[in-house]
């Protein structure tokens, strides 16, 4: 089902993670992204991996929650894996027909799978921990300082903010409308590539003018409520570091150090 | 009483698109909308009732004639965010109208463009959220709530404002019943106790129960203004604009027709009830 | 009176496994009868949604089972698509579904997915556009270019050119002026009277179904709370107010001249009703 897609969803708390000022959370995981492209040992991985668990025992999120994101990947995730794990060439541990499984081809697709889940999960729970609008804010923050450069910083993090807040609207309206079709007999599940992507026809029609209605009457409620771009904004949560973030920053950096310098 | 809004030979015209003529939705509208009163405005589809509403804080510029804000012109460009502060809007789709993931952050969207000082948009979100009763959802995601909660977080996005006036444009349609009565009571209760000054644009008849005044739109014109009494009492000519009268106004009307002597104003259950009470005793 | 559709202790939980796990519907039962024009009423939350999507098998049970005609409609789930077309279901706002380029092709996708065509797909679509009140030469328009009354009948257009043994309908009226919703229902019931087919009509307006309805299902909290004919519904009328949902105005107005000492019974439910019965008691002096 659709609705299980938890891309971008927030679940709202108040551990120390939900805390954290998301400049802190984001450039966190940035240093974990780099750590984890330069994990090369099985230590360097586990170190990882702990830390993504502590992290989200921190949280207070479960490892279902966690896991359920890697659900529209898994798709990609199998293909990385099945693709490292027979085209690498080395050391032959088993052989048939064609296919050829190797020791480094087993080590690589195995390295794969870890990064890129570690990769997910781990940003997932950036964005289950972080409103989207503290994340743009910590986003918009970040990044001001090319507004020096004439980049549209603030309108980029509004289109962001706007669009996280209505992929659960969108998704639900998807829902209700493949019901809708399939009220009438339209049958998304059989048939070839180009039956299928025919049968995407009363599903997206109606769902792209709804999308335009949406964004129409969103302008408009916008401007009634004085919107009229980054000028002379204020904001009801100013970002300030506390202690906490720079314990945390200080963590995953000394981290990223160590595994670059060590994994 | 001062006046908070007024119109002049108002009139708007929709262009026409491809294949479609050009559609005249409003034509010639003059009104005065008092501070601090309560004017439900009904019409059937396409009346230009909705037109009208869009006029009151220049999302719509009028195409002829004048509008005017507390005595400002809404053609004045300069002008244009504190007509907006003064009169809030709250539309019909609760859906696309919310903007934030979290309601405190929506509800502080309007005062941060305003550029409120952090520490007042605090107070004035706690006291929006206080205002229609919807304190303890603060921090709740708006899209996992039920369509009156919705609309009156949307109330509370407009009461951050500090407005003068609000309009709601069938801000009611997409509702329940229950939705509905959540969101009158926050309206009424705005009215009362806050002196707000509100212009709610309906087709349920009902929602005229506790207005000063009701303002009935037909093609454009206002074609009926006056007390909920004095308009209901004018059933046939409701009908004919396709609009209904109460059904307690219907009853009485039925009554009255079979020779019981009832007035046939009464427009709550409450009062309808009592009417007949008065009317069968002094049969008896 | 022969059932159509059974539906016995039906349970529908959404989300199982996610922190939002919820049951929306739980050991539900009721039973919709050939041929009548039941009403079904709840308010949001009550579980109605999730039932009706169960009716034409869109949703599966938890537990529990749907009955159409005797049969089990998940007996073969590969053949659930023929349920669909025999219980044709309406949604909340069907006009957001259209996309085809005229309003006859719309009318056409339910029927041509049905493996019809030609003549027989021709008569389907029109006999459909007139029963749901579509003016004929609107047909070649694109739907996206009627009036929003125009498109709603466009879609309810859509499902009955399937013609479905049952036709359920969620919230027809809705956002629709006086106008509108009188004229819509109007045609739902000439379709019934004159097809004789079942007909499940979804509301929250009571004055709506009071005046519509043969039978009345309440549905809240994911149960069914009564069933009967209005008179005997509506006399509950406190019962149906404890569970959040409105009466008839004109029960209300009863209830009140009751509680004010008037004899009356406050089982009426239409305006007419209540007139002609305060105007029998005063006949007979009975104040």
């Amino acid at each position: 089902m659709l609705k299980d897609i938890t891309l971008g969803q927030y679940f709202p708390g108040d551990t120390l993670a939900h805390r954290l000022d998301p400049r802190t959370k984001l450039l966190a995981v940035v240093c974990y992204i780099v750590a984890i492209f330069s994990c090369h040992t099985l230590w360097a991985y586990g170190t990882m991996a702990l830390t993504l668990a502590v992290a989200a025992r921190i949280s207070k999120v479960s490892a279902r929650a966690l896991f359920r994101g890697l659900r529209p990947v898994l798709f990609i995730i199998t293909f990385t894996a099945v693709l490292n794990l027979f085209y690498t060439p080395g050391e032959t541990l088993w052989t048939w027909w064609v296919l050829r499984v190797t020791r480094e081809g087993l080590y690589t697709a195995l390295a794969m799978v870890t990064r890129i889940t570690l990769l997910i999960t781990g940003t997932f729970l950036l964005t289950y921990t972080t409103s989207p609008i503290r994340l743009t804010d910590g986003l918009e923050s970040l990044l001001a300082p090319l507004k020096k450069l004439r980049v549209p910083v603030h309108e980029l993090a509004m289109m962001m903010s706007i669009a996280l807040r209505f992929i659960p609207t969108l998704i639900e309206e998807t829902d209700k409308i493949m019901s809708a079709q399939k009220a009438r007999g339209a049958d998304f599940e059989s048939g070839g590539l180009i039956r299928r992507a025919k049968a995407l026809i009363p599903l997206l029609v109606p769902l792209f003018i709804s999308a335009f209605r949406r964004a129409d009457e969103l302008a408009t409620a916008m401007e009634c409520r004085c919107y009229h771009g980054g000028e002379g904004r204020t904001k009801l949560h100013v970002l300030h570091f506390a202690a906490r973030d720079y314990a945390v920053l200080a963590f995953y950096i000394v981290l990223a150090a160590a595994i670059v310098a060590l994994g | 009483m001062s006046t908070m809004i007024e119109t002049k030979d108002l009139s708007y015209t929709y262009p026409g698109g491809e294949g479609t003529a050009a559609t005249l939705a409003l034509d010639g509208v003059t009104l005065s909308i008092a501070r601090g009163s309560f004017v439900v405005v009904l019409g059937h589809n396409g009346s230009g009732k909705s037109t009208f509403a869009k006029t009151l804080n220049a999302v719509l510029l009028p195409g002829g004639g004048t509008v005017w804000v507390d005595g400002m012109d809404t053609k004045n460009e300069a002008l244009l965010l504190e007509i907006r502060r003064r009169v809030g809007m709250v539309f019909q789709n609760p859906d696309n109208q919310i903007v934030a993931n979290v309601v405190e952050e929506d509800v502080a969207f309007a005062p941060e463009n305003l550029g409120v000082p952090t520490a007042e948009i605090r107070q004035r979100v706690d006291d929006a959220l206080e205002a229609v009763g919807m304190t303890e959802f603060t921090l709740h995601a708006p899209h996992l709530l039920s369509g009156g909660q919705k609309q009156r977080i949307a109330i509370a996005g407009v009461l951050a404002m500090l407005p003068e006036c609000i309009v709601l444009d069938e801000a009611t349609a997409m509702l329940d019943p229950m939705g509905r009565r959540e969101v009158l009571n926050v309206i009424e209760g705005l009215h009362r106790e806050k002196d707000v000054t509100v212009v709610l644009i309906t087709h349920h008849m009902n929602e005229a129960e506790h207005a000063d005044r009701v303002i009935v739109m037909d093609d454009g014109h206002v074609a009926m203004d006056g007390t909920p009494r004095e308009v209901f009492s004018r059933a046939e000519e409701l009908r004919a604009l396709g609009l209904a009268v109460p059904d307690t106004v219907a009853l009485l009307r039925e009554l009255k027709a079979n020779g019981l002597d009832v007035p046939t104003d009464a427009i709550t259950v409450s009062d309808c009830a009592d009417a007949i009470m008065d009317a069968m005793k002094q049969h008896a | 009176m022969e059932e159509i559709i059974k539906v016995e202790n039906l349970t529908h939980t959404y989300g199982v496994g996610t922190p939002f796990e919820r049951s929306a519907v739980e050991g539900m039962s009721l039973s919709v009868y050939r041929g009548e024009l039941l009403g079904l009423i709840g308010h949001t939350g009550s579980g109605k949604s999730t039932l009706i999507q169960h009716l034409n098998g869109l949703l599966r049970p938890t537990a529990g089972r749907v009955l159409l005609d005797g049969q089990d409609i998940w007996a073969e789930p590969k053949k659930i698509r023929d349920v669909r077309f025999r219980v044709g279901l309406v949604f909340q706002y069907p006009e957001y579904q259209l996309f085809e380029e005229t309003a006859y092709r719309d009318i056409a996708f339910g029927p041509t997915n049905m493996g019809l065509s030609g003549e027989e797909l021709d008569r389907r679509v029109r006999d459909a556009a007139r029963f749901a009140g579509l003016d004929e030469r609107l047909l070649d328009k694109s739907p996206f270019t009627l009036s929003g009354g125009q498109k709603r009948r466009v879609a309810i257009a859509g499902v009955i050119a399937m013609e479905p043994e049952v036709l359920v309908l969620d919230e027809p009226s809705a956002g629709l002026d006086p106008r509108g919703r009188e004229e819509l229902l109007e045609h739902i019931r000439a379709y019934h009277r004159e097809r004789g087919n079942t007909v499940v009509l979804v509301s929250h307006s009571m004055e709506e179904i009071a005046r519509y309805a043969d039978r009345i299902v309440v549905l809240a909290r994911g149960r069914t709370l009564m069933s009967g004919t209005p008179r005997e519904v509506f006399s509950r009328g406190s019962e149906l107010v404890r569970a959040g949902l409105d009466v008839p105005q004109a029960t209300r107005v009863a209830m009140e001249l009751q509680k004010r000492g008037l004899a009356i019974d406050p089982a009426v439910y239409t305006v007419e009703d209540l007139a002609a019965a305060l105007l029998a008691l005063r006949k007979g002096g009975g104040c």
